[in-house]
């Protein structure tokens, strides 16, 4: 039966204490949001989720990326494709974005499930991620926070089986954003609540529950999308649900309103703590609603190596102020703009692809030498032509050297420039999401894809290093 | 390699240096007129028009290439060539000039190495994005890579590299075209803003504008022009893998310098560098990469370039002095014109006519050069005869 077969999650490290944002101070256990890097967008995120989804799985396996997201970088291109280059996943994939809704997420869930249940694939990948904008310092903007989720669905070997699903579409102007405009608006949030949010969801929940002859104490859990917290418990209670027992905690205070990645997040979440036998009911919001039941099989046991959402929340790192906060979403105009420039050769990019986003070395087939960036003639036993492609995304660095640059112009100097080896190759790459305190020679490092600069005013992703983390925030050696 | 295919054929007999420094009120000719009129001058030319055959530039920024130095001198009418290698440029573009004598197509050419960064309107390399990879970058953050690595395994630290920062501000004092004449402590040095770890403002050079020339000449004509010739010894140039994309690299050293002081030592038939060579003017773009110099030119053993710098070894009175002008610490930087510039000091050194900077009786002097990642480097041995 056709389901889910894996899932991952992704948490950007850095939080912005809600009480910052007035210019307050952080109360400790105060409420905060998770905010992406001034290098990561929804895309570098739902490609963390993927990975983490991924682990344990042959990447060759996959037949189809759909990426679903309401903050896309481009506004013609496709993500899914970057997205599948990145994972460095076969040529013949399939691939889609599913984009504009809150309801993006289900949306792409739903056409992925229908894709494996007609054959036309056999494992789809679903990744969402969303980084939203809303007014400075406006109330939306401190609801919101960004995160990615990522699901393999697939005809076999499911952990959680799709038993049913049930949506309705509804037009009215709610929550929205146009062309040109970087910030979501919403409407007077009692009628988005009553005539939206709580018409919808109720239509779609107990539409479900009648195909399937349910009642709410039926399931285990309940995943509800929220758009505040005290309209998500009361939502819950109106359904028929024990809040207290059932409800999935949708993360405010911690991660936010994740837009479209909000309910896959908590999704992530409800199967990371899931048991065979486990009833988990699923309720997402946005131009109507989406609901659809899940049963967890006995593969879900064999899903513990993931991240998941635990691993990702204790992993924090707190934002000093707000003024870091607007700086890294680009609102502040400063010296060093990262549009600034040219942006890259569109040729050079189109022969580095391999290189730069799927990051292959390349191993000489004579002396066994990785070495990296690409070459012609061998670093080390000047074979010429005698490669084979390596992936290096998914494996452990070390730190040959470091420097910490002031005058490179980092949006939050100093640039952490390091020297990574990787499997014998060398990188030449910048560290992220760390303090310039916990580098030092030969740290362990893992690989994430970012962005480097926005360049002739489009997003440039490369890969970086981060020190590699156990589930506490530290480092594991 | 013929190692004896150059030794001691070629005399230097002019050289020429404009003052080093932000020469906002300067254009690159002025700094060509202003060197290799100096040089002609040196030399005593009577008409260098007719006794120049070919000239041999470098330039890492030129604007124009050959043309900038062949309009500025009116040398028309003869091969003018322009090399870009890195830091190693100016060296670079001597060595071609020696080899043009050497050769004895030509009796007399010239050498002119310049460059004028200082109307980028930037502080240091401006960046251009064109890529992802190695972006964004600074040659200080090039540079600073073998800190970490180095510290921690020789206990080396940043107070070693203050004292050569003092060391250079001291000498710049005494060189009346350097670019910065200011003495400096130790604790300004530790106190700077740090610009790339290690290196704080006083562990960074000075890049600015200039020019520096030379008139060489075939041996047996170089009586002709003056006594006190200098002969060209040795000259070499190497290059390696950039350090952040070798697979081998340690991080203790910069290989180029190894590689190409081997070149140079062969060709000199010098086999104890501490004590066969006199006077030295070593690459200072950042104070490590003088004091990984010291090392790797075979100055002291790798690891111990600290304790010289604590005794001294390499103060204008110390066994060897380095940098007796101030280096490009504080003679300034302009990329092309360095290597000649150092020949210009080892050249003055040599006849005896470096002033209060005067090392007691040198007869042999190097010279040293590395840029890019670093890549390339120039080493270059002048000699009395």
């Amino acid at each position: 039966m056709a389901g889910i077969i894996s899932y991952g999650a992704y948490v950007p490290y850095l939080r912005l204490p809600l009480a910052a944002i007035a210019g307050g101070k952080r109360t400790e256990g105060g409420p905060e949001k998770s905010v992406a890097n001034y290098d990561e967008d929804a895309l570098t995120m739902a490609v963390a989720a993927a990975v983490d989804c991924l682990r344990g799985h042959d990447r060759s396996s996959v037949d189809g990326v759909i990426f679903a997201s309401t903050s896309f970088a481009f506004k013609e291109k496709q993500g899914a494709t970057i997205v599948a280059k990145a994972l460095d996943l076969r040529r013949d994939v399939l691939t889609s974005d599913v984009g504009d809704s809150l309801r993006a997420g289900t949306g792409a869930l739903r056409a992925a499930l229908d894709a494996v249940r007609a054959g036309s694939a056999r494992r789809v990948l679903v990744v969402v991620g969303d980084v939203r904008m809303a007014s400075p310092r406006s109330g939306l903007e401190a609801n919101l926070g960004d995160a990615a989720a990522a699901f393999l669905v697939g005809a076999e070997d499911a952990a959680a089986t799709v038993e049913a699903f049930h949506g309705v579409s509804d037009e009215m102007i709610d929550v929205w954003r146009t062309e040109g405009d970087p910030f979501v608006h919403a409407w007077e949030d009692r009628f988005v609540v009553d005539h939206g949010y709580r018409t919808n969801v109720r239509e779609a929940v107990r539409g479900l529950l009648a195909k399937l002859d349910r009642k709410p104490a039926d399931f285990t859990r309940l995943v509800l999308y929220g758009p505040d917290a005290r309209s998500h418990a009361a939502l819950a209670k109106e359904l028929g649900f024990d809040a207290a027992k059932q409800l999935q905690d949708a993360l405010f205070g911690r991660v936010g309103n994740a837009g479209a990645a909000s309910v896959p997040l908590q999704l992530a979440a409800a199967l990371e703590m899931a048991k065979a036998g486990d009833k988990i009911l699923v309720a997402a919001y946005g131009d109507g609603a989406d609901a659809l039941a899940l049963r967890v099989e006995a593969p879900i046991s064999g899903l513990g190596d993931r991240r998941g959402v635990r691993w990702h929340l204790e992993r924090r790192g707190e934002m000093p102020n707000y003024d870091m906060f607007i700086r890294f979403r680009q609102l502040l105009s400063t010296e060093n703009d990262r549009r600034a420039g040219a942006g890259i050769s569109a040729t050079k990019h189109f022969r580095d692809r391999d290189y730069e986003i799927s990051l292959h070395a390349q191993k000489c087939r004579k002396c066994g030498q990785v070495q990296y960036p690409h070459q012609r003639v061998c670093f080390k036993c000047f074979a010429r032509d005698e490669f084979d492609h390596v992936r290096l995304s998914d494996r452990v660095g070390t730190l040959k050297s470091f420097t910490f640059d002031n005058f490179a112009g980092s949006p939050n100097p100093p640039l952490v420039a390091t020297v990574t080896d990787v499997d014998g190759a060398r990188l030449y790459l910048q560290m992220t999401d760390a303090n310039p305190k916990e580098v030092r020679l030969d740290l362990p490092v893992e690989l994430v894809f970012r962005k480097i600069h926005d360049a002739g005013g489009t997003p440039n992703y490369f890969w970086k290093c981060t020190p590699v983390r156990d589930a506490q925030g530290e480092r594991t050696r | 390699m013929n190692k004896d295919a150059i030794r001691d054929k070629v005399a230097v007999v002019g050289m020429g240096c404009c003052k080093f420094g932000e020469n906002w009120d300067k254009d690159p000719q002025d700094m060509i007129v202003e060197a290799a009129y100096e040089a002609y001058a040196d030399a005593g030319l009577e008409d260098p028009h007719r006794q120049i055959e070919a000239v041999f530039c470098g330039a890492q920024y030129p604007s124009k290439g050959t043309a900038e130095v062949a309009d500025a001198l009116k040398m028309y009418d003869r091969p003018v060539s322009m090399v870009v290698n890195y830091c190693a440029t100016g060296t670079d573009a001597f060595r071609y000039g020696v080899f043009a004598v050497a050769s004895g197509m030509y009796d007399t050419v010239l050498v002119v190495g310049f460059d004028k960064p200082k109307d980028r309107g930037v502080s240091g390399p401006s960046v251009a994005v064109t890529g992802v990879r190695g972006l964004p970058a600074t040659p200080a953050g090039w540079f600073s890579h073998c800190a970490a690595r180095y510290f921690d395994t020789y206990g080396a630290g940043r107070e070693d590299l203050a004292r050569i920062a003092v060391k250079n501000h001291h000498n710049g004092t005494l060189a009346p075209k350097s670019m910065l004449k200011r003495e400096i402590t130790v604790e300004d040095a530790l106190k700077a803003r740090l610009i790339s770890w290690p290196f704080g403002l006083y562990d960074c050079a000075a890049q600015s504008d200039g020019a520096a020339a030379a008139i060489l000449t075939r041996r047996d004509l170089a009586k002709g022009f003056r006594d006190d010739f200098v002969l060209v010894r040795a000259i070499g140039i190497a290059l390696a893998p950039d350090p952040k994309e070798d697979p081998d690299f340690d991080f203790l050293r910069w290989k180029p310098t190894e590689m190409a002081a081997r070149q140079v030592y062969e060709q000199a038939g010098i086999t104890n560098p501490r004590k066969e060579i006199h006077v030295a003017q070593v690459h200072d773009c950042f104070t490590l990469t003088e004091l990984l110099a010291y090392e790797d030119l075979g100055f002291c053993e790798k690891g111990s370039a600290k304790e010289h710098i604590a005794s001294g070894t390499f103060e204008l009175g110390g066994e060897l002095p380095v940098n007796t002008d101030g280096g490009l610490k504080t003679f300034g930087h302009p990329t092309g014109a360095t290597g000649v510039r150092m020949i210009y000091e080892n050249y003055k050194q040599l006849q005896g006519k470096a002033e209060k900077r005067q090392v007691k009786g040198p007869t042999v002097a190097l010279s040293h050069n590395i840029g890019g990642a670093p890549q390339a480097c120039g080493v270059c041995i002048v000699a009395l005869p």
